[in-house]
């Protein structure tokens, strides 16, 4: 087993699974987030954000999605770096655009853009929630709750740079999924000649659906009100 | 019949092979442990025989000049590789193989060596097959076959059109396999420069290391020679840029014969010379001729208009297009063997009927074969030559016909063996194109790769422990015998030598003039006058060569222009042996063409009288005439006739 | 074939004196190129004037001219094998330049891949990860018929699609990593494909891919540069075919 984690193939099989864990807590982050739009009053997103906190299952998934960015980046990181070694002395003159696409070439580029807007987000919802517990409480249907609707709807009313960071986050995440959706399926052996052009479309699709998604929101807030 | 004794065994010739297996002596396996073989060139014949060695047990050591053991030029194959399966139910056999081989070579190659590759051609087909040879299939799983030139039956296996490439892998990787094991050690960008002989015998080589230029000396018990052909003596040829008749050249100054020299193959369809500044030329596989018609026009004025630009292919219309193969060989029509097809293509534009500037092209029609089978067919059948093709001349050969034009491809001459494919050194050995043994006077389709497997997976591992069985208490060379020490002096005083010139003209000058002359006088057609002239002319060029070459660098580096500079020297001299050979040999046969001897129709005309031998030449000495000594060439089981096509 | 000259070429060469010198770009002017004239015979000439004027031609690897033998390599503006597609350098030809254009060449570049001198580089990690693996392990003779097996039309032609690899080293060459995964999976997607070679497959990617981590060559990120530089037009779905392969390998390990 560790000649498999030391080895090349190892290392990319956990960029891989962590990302198919990643883009998982994407689509249950969106769906909880979504609800956000269709009550204004909040009630029913707090009671979204109240269900995925309480929940037992949640608290177990917590810490591991927890451990799967950290690896996920740490991975990256590594594998980054030994990649850079693997060519000491670069090209004067090189032209990758007709053969790869730029996200794929600027993975790491991006993953970093996006570790950065990560950070941002936990400072402003993360932490006041689930650390400092400085989120005023909210009664819905007689259960007292934090009220998070009230902190993002609060941001996003207030400030047209976190909508414009919250967008381009949002978008930078949406690049990275056009080849990292397609690329984990690659990576652990799903593919082949006639199955690729599926995955990379359904790919395609789920990266523009979740720059989208994520994007609605803020826009939502900025336009409504 | 006192220096050549060819081994031959006694016996009907179906048995000789397995009678003379029975007989030849063979080394136990502790003793294999003990012997060293050296095998130079590293193509189907060198690798198949550096890795059959191994797995056998002796210790090899195999050089090549390229980088690696894949890029021999037998990848260059395009075709396919005969063998007599008889999966078609067409009635093939190993007879049929022996004698349409026979037949194919004008009669000028031994039964009993034909017979013996006819007879194990099968085993090579099932042990590429084992090997992960990815040969055509057909849908219900059978391996498929196609026909070729110059034969009724369809025998022929193939990978696409990389049958070379395929099979030279299978080799490849069988020798990658030894060479994991550390039984086979591989000096790849080693180039042989010498052999060395102890006592009479082969004992080893002499070889520059090419990126550091070191001069190192390799002992053994056996030296195989695999090194292919010499068909770059005519500069512009088929073969790799470095291909090279150097270790050919040093057996043959250290006692070994060259047979047949002056045989070699013009390849009928390959794309025409473009200009003087070619280096090479493309081949397209014979396989396009099964459904490509060879054309020119029948009248003059056409072919002037097309030869200037003025008119294209498209614009002459359906009657006044001269088939002259099918013409001329309504049987054969364009399938005709190989020097046949060349030799009318060369009358055709010699008339003043060439299509392309120069007038050295005839056109290769895929148009009928379109109307007949539609594109999609023939894109499947010729897709990756058509794509070659129109990389190289940026015209779409879907549309307009292709140009061809014959050119140097393969040498049947070759170092001289006995049926145990020894030179007449002992522990010497040669193998595939670089030996003459198989293919006479003329090889067909698909002949090579056979042959070239044959000898290093089915024959010379058996053969060489008849060798080697009386050396099992040989120790192992000794580098530092004295024999060793001078030919590495010979070695390095030739390179110092060639270094030495300082004078005003790279070697590609030499090598031109030299390709020159070859193609004029020793070419497609030969005669009396011109050989004369030629031998005179490429005396004058290895005096000038000697005098004003220039070769910039130093020796102890990467030096590629003083690689090619040692190459041309060997090439020099070969060139006025070979000239000697076409002109001893006053009659035509296979690719060998003599304008005095053509029958009434102006076809090539064989004289079995005068013409019935091999020619061994054995080297005198530094600008001393060599000798030529005759192997006579006995058919006891095929009457001779004269090849018609008609 | 309309046939041009290009009266005047500007080329930028990479010259390295041996593997420990540190290199550097000369340029050079070459005159009256038929466009019908292929990249490296343009090279031959400019090498002949170089040798004509007693300075040292510049050092290339080539040997067939056709496109088959995988030893000719460079990086040509900025392409590996130079701004065409599914060829190889030899059958690269000057119409794809223009009058006056500046042609930049560089040495295929990678740790794994060490400049010789000048444009020629060391490929032998390729024949390493080779011998690791990459063969039937079948002696000479004692073979069964060649239609014992059958085997499948598409899984031969897959096969043969993978069996294609002329090992030149371009995938490596123009992968932003220096990865060999499309080199070392067209190896173990060629054998795995046919019955012959399924019986070693798992210890074939084994060894194959630890020795490709071993020889400092990069690892894949996907972005596909491999396949389309490829002159044989190798599809990285062997690269899939090698990670299943490879993890099938380890987990019965």
């Amino acid at each position: 087993m560790s000649s498999f984690v030391n080895s090349s193939i190892g290392k990319k099989f956990f960029m891989s699974i962590t990302g198919f864990f990643l883009m998982m807590f994407l689509v249950v982050h969106l769906s909880i987030n979504l609800l956000l739009l269709f009550d204004d009053s909040g009630n029913l997103f707090n009671q979204g954000a109240h269900f995925m906190a309480t929940n037992p299952l949640i608290k177990i998934v917590e810490p591991l999605l927890a451990l799967g960015f950290v690896l996920h980046i740490l991975y990256a990181t590594y594998l980054t770096l030994k990649n850079q070694k693997a060519r000491p002395v670069n090209y004067k003159k090189a032209d990758l655009s007709k053969s790869s696409s730029w996200a794929s070439r600027n993975m790491f580029v991006l993953g970093t853009l996006i570790l950065i807007f990560l950070v941002i987000h936990i400072i402003n919802f993360y932490w006041q929630l689930k650390v400092s517990h400085t989120v005023p409480g909210v009664m819905v249907d007689g259960v007292e709750m934090e009220n998070a609707y009230g902190l993002v709807a609060g941001l996003f009313k207030a400030s047209l740079i976190y909508c414009l960071i919250y967008i381009t986050g949002a978008v930078f995440l949406g690049i990275h999924l056009t080849h990292g959706f397609w690329s984990a399926f690659q990576t652990i052996g799903w593919n082949n000649d006639i199955w690729r052009k599926r995955i990379e479309f359904v790919g395609k699709v789920f990266a523009i659906l979740i720059a989208v998604g994520f994007s609605i929101i803020p826009l939502y807030f900025l336009i409504k009100f | 019949m006192t220096v050549l004794n060819s081994h031959i065994p006694e016996g009907p010739l179906a048995d000789k092979w397995s009678k003379h297996k029975q007989k030849i002596k063979v080394v136990s396996p502790a003793n294999k442990r003990k012997l060293e073989v050296i095998v130079v060139g590293t193509g189907l014949a060198g690798a198949s025989a550096a890795a059959s060695l191994a797995e056998l047990g002796y210790q090899v050591k195999a050089f090549c000049y390229q980088d690696s053991p894949r890029r021999a030029h037998s990848i260059a194959a395009q075709g396919g590789i005969n063998a007599s399966k008889n999966y078609q139910n067409d009635n093939d056999s190993v007879y049929r193989l022996f004698y349409d081989t026979i037949k194919g070579g004008d009669y000028r190659a031994r039964e009993a060596n034909v017979y013996r590759l006819a007879e194990v051609s099968g085993s090579i087909i099932d042990q590429c097959v084992a090997q992960g040879v990815p040969f055509a299939r057909e849908y219900g799983g059978n391996l498929a076959n196609r026909s070729f030139g110059g034969v009724l039956v369809s025998r022929t296996f193939y990978a696409r059109g990389q049958t070379g490439q395929q099979l030279l892998i299978g080799a490849y990787s069988a020798l990658n396999r030894q060479i994991g094991k550390g039984t086979v050690q591989m000096f790849p960008r080693h180039e042989m420069l010498d052999l060395v002989k102890i006592d009479g015998k082969a004992r080893g080589i002499i070889a520059r290391d090419m990126v550091s230029g070191e001069i190192k000396r390799y002992g053994a018990h056996a030296v195989v020679i695999a090194s292919g052909g010499y068909g770059n003596v005519f500069f512009l040829s088929t073969n790799a840029m470095g291909c090279n008749a150097g270790a050919a050249w040093q057996v043959y100054k250290r006692g070994a014969f060259m047979s047949n020299p002056c045989f070699v193959q013009i390849h009928p369809t390959c794309i025409p010379v473009h200009g003087d500044q070619q280096s090479k030329l493309t081949l397209m596989s014979e396989s396009l001729r099964n459904d490509g018609r060879i054309w020119v026009p029948k009248k003059k004025e056409d072919a002037e208009k097309l030869q200037k630009g003025l008119i294209k292919a498209n614009d002459i219309p359906e009657e006044d297009r001269d088939f002259y193969l099918e013409r001329r060989y309504p049987a054969y029509g364009n399938l005709v063997p190989r020097d046949v097809a060349s030799r009318a293509a060369k009358e055709r534009c010699d008339a003043g009927f060439g299509v392309n500037n120069t007038g050295l092209a005839v056109y290769l029609d895929f148009k009928y074969a379109i109307e007949r089978l539609g594109r999609d067919v023939i894109e499947a059948r010729y897709g990756n030559l058509f794509q070659m093709y129109e990389k190289i001349t940026d015209a779409d050969p879907y549309k307009e016909p292709m140009m061809i034009y014959p050119a140097i491809h393969y040498s049947m001459g070759g170092t001289w063996v006995d049926y145990n494919l020894m030179t007449n050194i002992p522990g010497l050995y040669a193998i595939g194109e670089a030996n003459f043994s198989d293919h006479g006077a003329n090889r067909l389709g698909a002949s090579a790769l056979m042959q070239g497997l044959a000898d290093g997976y089915f024959v010379l591992p058996y053969t060489i422990g008849n060798y080697l069985a009386d050396e099992i208490q040989v120790p192992k060379t000794d580098t530092n015998a004295q024999e060793f020490a001078e030919a590495e002096k010979a070695v390095t005083d030739r390179l110092n030598k060639l270094m030495a010139i300082k004078g005003t003209k790279p070697t590609d000058y030499f090598h031109k003039k030299l390709g020159k002359i070859m193609w004029d006088y020793v070419g497609m057609s030969r005669n009396e006058a011109g050989l004369k002239k030629a031998i005179e002319l490429i005396a004058e060029v290895k005096t000038e060569f000697w005098k004003d070459l220039l070769v910039p660098g130093e020796q102890n580096e990467v030096n590629q222009e003083l690689e090619k500079a040692g190459r041309v020297a060997d090439f020099i001299e070969l060139a006025d042996v070979m000239a000697r050979d076409a002109l001893a040999r006053n009659e035509s046969c296979g690719g060998h063409f003599r304008e005095e001897s053509v029958s009434e129709e102006g076809e090539a005309q064989r004289n079995d009288e005068i013409g019935t031998y091999v020619s061994a030449w054995e080297y005198k000495g530094e600008n001393q005439e060599p000798v030529m000594h005759k192997e006579t060439l006995v058919f006891e089981n095929v009457e001779l006739t004269q090849r018609s096509y008609k | 074939m309309s046939e041009k000259i290009l009266k005047e070429i500007i080329v930028k060469v990479w010259r390295q004196k041996n593997a420990s010198d540190k290199g550097r770009f000369e340029t050079f002017t070459v005159n009256n190129i038929s466009t019908d004239t292929s990249f490296l015979e343009m090279l031959d000439i400019l090498n002949y004037q170089l040798v004509e004027e007693g300075k040292s031609p510049i050092v290339f690897d080539h040997d067939c001219r056709e496109g088959i033998c995988g030893t000719c390599s460079l990086f040509i503006n900025g392409r590996a094998h130079g701004p065409d597609d599914d060829i190889t350098t030899c059958q690269l030809h000057m119409r794809k330049f223009k009058e006056g254009e500046t042609i930049t060449v560089e040495p295929f570049r990678a740790a794994s891949f060490p400049v010789i001198k000048d444009l020629m580089v060391d490929r032998s990690a390729f024949e390493k990860i080779l011998h690791a693996g990459g063969f039937v392990s079948v002696n000479t003779g004692g073979v069964p018929d060649g239609n014992a097996i059958p085997i499948g039309y598409d899984d031969a032609e897959a096969a043969m699609d993978a069996a294609s690899c002329i090992g030149c080293g371009a995938c490596v060459a123009t992968c932003k990593n220096s990865s060999a995964m499309l080199f070392v999976s067209a190896k173990v997607s060629h054998l795995a494909r046919l019955p012959q070679g399924k019986v070693e497959a798992a210890r074939r990617a084994r060894a194959m891919v630890s020795k490709m981590d071993e020889l400092g060559f990069g690892n894949c990120s996907n972005t596909g540069a491999c396949e389309v530089e490829c002159p044989k037009g190798i599809s990285i779905a062997n690269i899939a075919t090698l990670n299943r392969e490879y993890l099938k390998a380890k987990i019965a390990e």
